[in-house]
């Protein structure tokens, strides 16, 4: 009994959250990851591209809910996700037109386009607070919990809650589902091939009659869609508000360099291993350990590793040791 | 066709040129139109603003003088962009007093790197740092809000009243969270209560669960949430309430606006707090002449008396000049005189003309004390039926 509600414990407030939270952060490195690879440089915009689509599909989930259209227990918004994926990839094709294709003519370094990225990142901010404005907005309907903590209680007898979000088990699938999508994608077919041997060698690659257009501007869409799909699933799960995607870039550019730039499955790694770290290293541990010893076992202090103030300090040290020890992140993509 | 647009173009620049050469006076409207309480100021500035479309309606400013505003973003975070800004108001805008800053850390940088080398003064409708009581200001800062040491008082008051004995507490990281934290915990304490963990968190990051978990692992009968309502601190409720981990909130002033039950929902009714207020005449009559803005927002009455104090404070002095008029802002804000309520700015400035005394009033029931800071009044509130209701002042 004191077993299982150690084990509950933790899963409510480390293993439950950082799953979530970790799918979300491999979402958005993902995108990063697949610009890094294919485009060579590290795009800033990204977070507030995730702005962008999100906010298109909370104004079609807005339409939806006033014209009664609803999902039952699931979120409206994912009726909507389709429509905003469509918009934010044209949004950044015309970015990329506007922009980068101007750069790409002039073989400009990638530090420039970094720079152009920050520009582009600007004008989206602008975008996108001129359209949704800077607050909150809420369009998480339908079902809250697959488990309220409170009911688990009940259920099981236990003293500690566990308590599972709509949200949650829905980014958890999503993540899977689009993962393995995009897997496929990539290896078994042609345009996906294609991409991948673009980013091995693009010389090799222009030579062999590969469209380098044709390359960059799928690339652009499969990062628009990811963007919009995990930035979806972080406002369902959190809320929206532009600032907050902004601050997004840090933890998923950590987990796109420790996971190792160019790697898709270094970003998905990368994102559970940030979020884990975050979480696990900043929880006092004092409840769990009164659960497993003797009843006058229990520690006086927290049992606390680090405080929470020093938890992006935490990401950011493995990055370094990352950066130290592997430069090429831990599935050895491109050298950062 | 071009001719006729470059003369224009001309004939306004020369224009422009003129009022800023003094036959105009302009104050600048310093808050954090960008940033973490963006929501907040979107009814502070026009609030700012009122005042001065009030006094201009009047035309009672100083024999007739027009005053016109300019806005700079403080971004409520960034001190070197707020420096910045607050540079540009001085040199290149030329105002006279500035309605600002917003936020504390910002405020206390622009103070002493800005103000206090241009001798400018700044009227702070919401910097509630216990810091800036002390700081060397010169007599150049004021503010329309009461100090933050005060309101760890009241908070320990309004939750040992409830028979609470055992908070936990999480702060916004920043000057105005951790100067809060600070008092609030001394107060409690002193008082005979437990604070189990005093933990910070960041603004506008992606995820609290870390931050939730330790929290809920100390333990605590109710969280007291020195934050942001549309920032970490209704992030961290959510994730308390999501995980089960607390289900009762103490908010304090920058936690309370109509945004926080409306995003939260149910699950927020019960939790209470308290939010600098007054019943007074002043506040209702604000709140009903409010047009195109929320007069019951938080700080959109301080925000209004910030500028309307520098108005009537230059008005008394018969000039524009900080070093003349920075003396006279306890005048106007204090007894004796005539007490002013808002909308009544025409009435106090005609007063100060004829060479009366007035007591400015105001939406917030200014009375300045020590350096030059709000006395206070506080309302208790709590969240009942998904909407801040009143308890009572304090």
């Amino acid at each position: 009994m004191e077993l299982l509600n150690a084990f509950t414990l933790l899963s409510n407030f480390v293993l439950v959250p950082a799953i979530a939270y970790g799918s979300q952060l491999a979402l958005g490195a993902l995108g990063i990851t697949l610009v890094f690879g294919i485009l060579r440089f590290s795009n800033f915009a990204h977070g507030d591209t995730m702005a962008f689509g999100t906010m298109v599909v909370i104004l079609f989930t807005w339409m939806f809910q006033s014209m009664g259209i609803s999902l039952g227990p699931l979120p409206t918004a994912l009726l909507a996700l389709p429509i905003g994926m469509v918009f934010c990839a044209a949004f950044v094709l015309l970015s990329d037109r506007v922009v980068y294709k101007f750069y790409r003519a002039k073989k400009a370094a990638p530090v420039v386009y970094l720079i152009a990225s920050v520009g582009v990142m600007f004008v989206m901010n602008g975008v996108v607070r001129l359209i949704i404005g800077p607050d909150d907005q809420r369009f998480a309907d339908g079902e809250r919990f697959i488990i309220k903590a409170r009911t688990f209680k009940q259920m099981t007898g236990l003293n500690e809650g566990l308590s599972i979000k709509v949200s949650q088990g829905l980014t958890v699938v999503t993540a899977i589902i689009v993962v393995a999508v995009l897997f496929w994608f990539l290896n078994r077919t042609r345009t996906g091939k294609s991409m991948r041997a673009y980013s091995d060698n693009e010389d090799l690659a222009l030579l062999s009659g590969i469209n380098p257009e044709k390359v960059v501007a799928v690339t652009w869409i499969l990062a628009a869609f990811l963007a919009t799909i995990a930035g979806t699933l972080y406002g369902l799960d959190k809320s929206y508000k532009p600032f907050t995607y902004f601050q997004l870039l840090l933890p998923i550019f950590a987990a796109a360099i420790v996971g190792g730039l160019g790697s898709p499955l270094g970003a998905i790694t990368g994102g559970f291993v940030v979020a884990f770290s975050e979480i696990m290293i900043t929880y006092p541990y004092k409840k769990f350990i009164a659960y497993l010893g003797p009843k006058d076992w229990a520690p006086e202090g927290l049992l606390q590793l680090l405080s929470t103030d020093y938890k992006f300090a935490v990401s950011f040290v493995i990055l370094v040791v990352v950066l130290l020890i592997k430069p090429t992140g831990l599935f050895g993509g491109t050298q950062s | 066709m071009k001719k006729l647009l470059t003369t224009s173009a001309l004939v306004m620049g020369l224009a422009n040129g003129a009022m800023a050469d003094g036959h105009g006076v302009s104050l600048g409207i310093f808050l954090g139109f960008t940033g973490p309480i963006e929501s907040l100021v979107a009814n502070m500035g026009p609030a700012a603003e009122a005042a001065i479309a009030e006094v201009n309606a009047s035309g009672n400013f100083m024999g007739g003088t027009n005053i016109t505003s300019v806005r700079a973003d403080t971004t409520c975070v960034d001190a070197a962009a707020a420096t910045a800004a607050a540079e540009r108001l001085i040199t290149s805008d030329k105002v006279s007093g500035i309605v600002g800053g917003d936020c504390s850390g910002v405020t206390t940088a622009t103070l002493t790197n800005v103000a206090m080398p241009n001798g400018m003064v700044m009227i702070s409708p919401s910097a509630t740092s216990p810091a800036l009581s002390t700081i060397e200001d010169n007599g150049l800062f004021f503010r329309t809000a009461p100090s933050d040491a005060r309101q760890g008082g009241v908070m320990t008051s309004v939750i040992m009243d409830r028979g609470i004995k055992s908070v936990a507490l999480t702060y916004t990281n920043n000057d105005y969270g951790k100067g809060l934290a600070d008092a609030f915990q001394s107060e409690f304490e002193a008082a005979g209560g437990t604070v189990t963990i005093a933990a910070a968190h960041e603004d506008g990051k992606a995820d609290y669960a870390a931050e939730v978990g330790a929290l809920a692992a100390a333990g605590g009968d109710v969280l007291v949430v020195a934050g942001y309502l549309d920032q970490g601190g209704k992030g961290i409720i959510q994730g308390s309430l999501d995980t089960g981990a607390f289900d009762t909130f103490v908010l304090p002033d920058g936690m309370v606006g109509d945004s926080l039950p409306l995003a939260i929902g149910s699950d927020l009714n019960g939790s209470f707090g308290q939010v600098p207020g007054t019943d007074s005449m002043g506040a209702g009559k604000f709140a009903e002449m409010a047009n195109g803005f929320d007069g019951t927002s938080p700080f959109a009455a301080e925000s209004y008396d910030a500028a309307a104090l520098i108005m009537l404070a230059m008005q008394a002095a018969g000039s524009s000049n900080p070093a003349d008029y920075k003396d006279h802002v306890f005048d106007v804000a204090n007894a004796p005189g005539e007490e002013i309520l808002p909308g009544e700015l025409g009435k106090a400035l005609e007063i100060l003309a004829g060479g009366g005394a007035v007591n400015y009033v105001g939406a917030s029931n200014v009375e300045l004390i020590g350096s030059g800071e709000s006395a206070g009044n506080y309302r208790e509130i709590e969240i009942a039926g998904e909407a801040v209701t009143t308890v009572k002042f304090r």
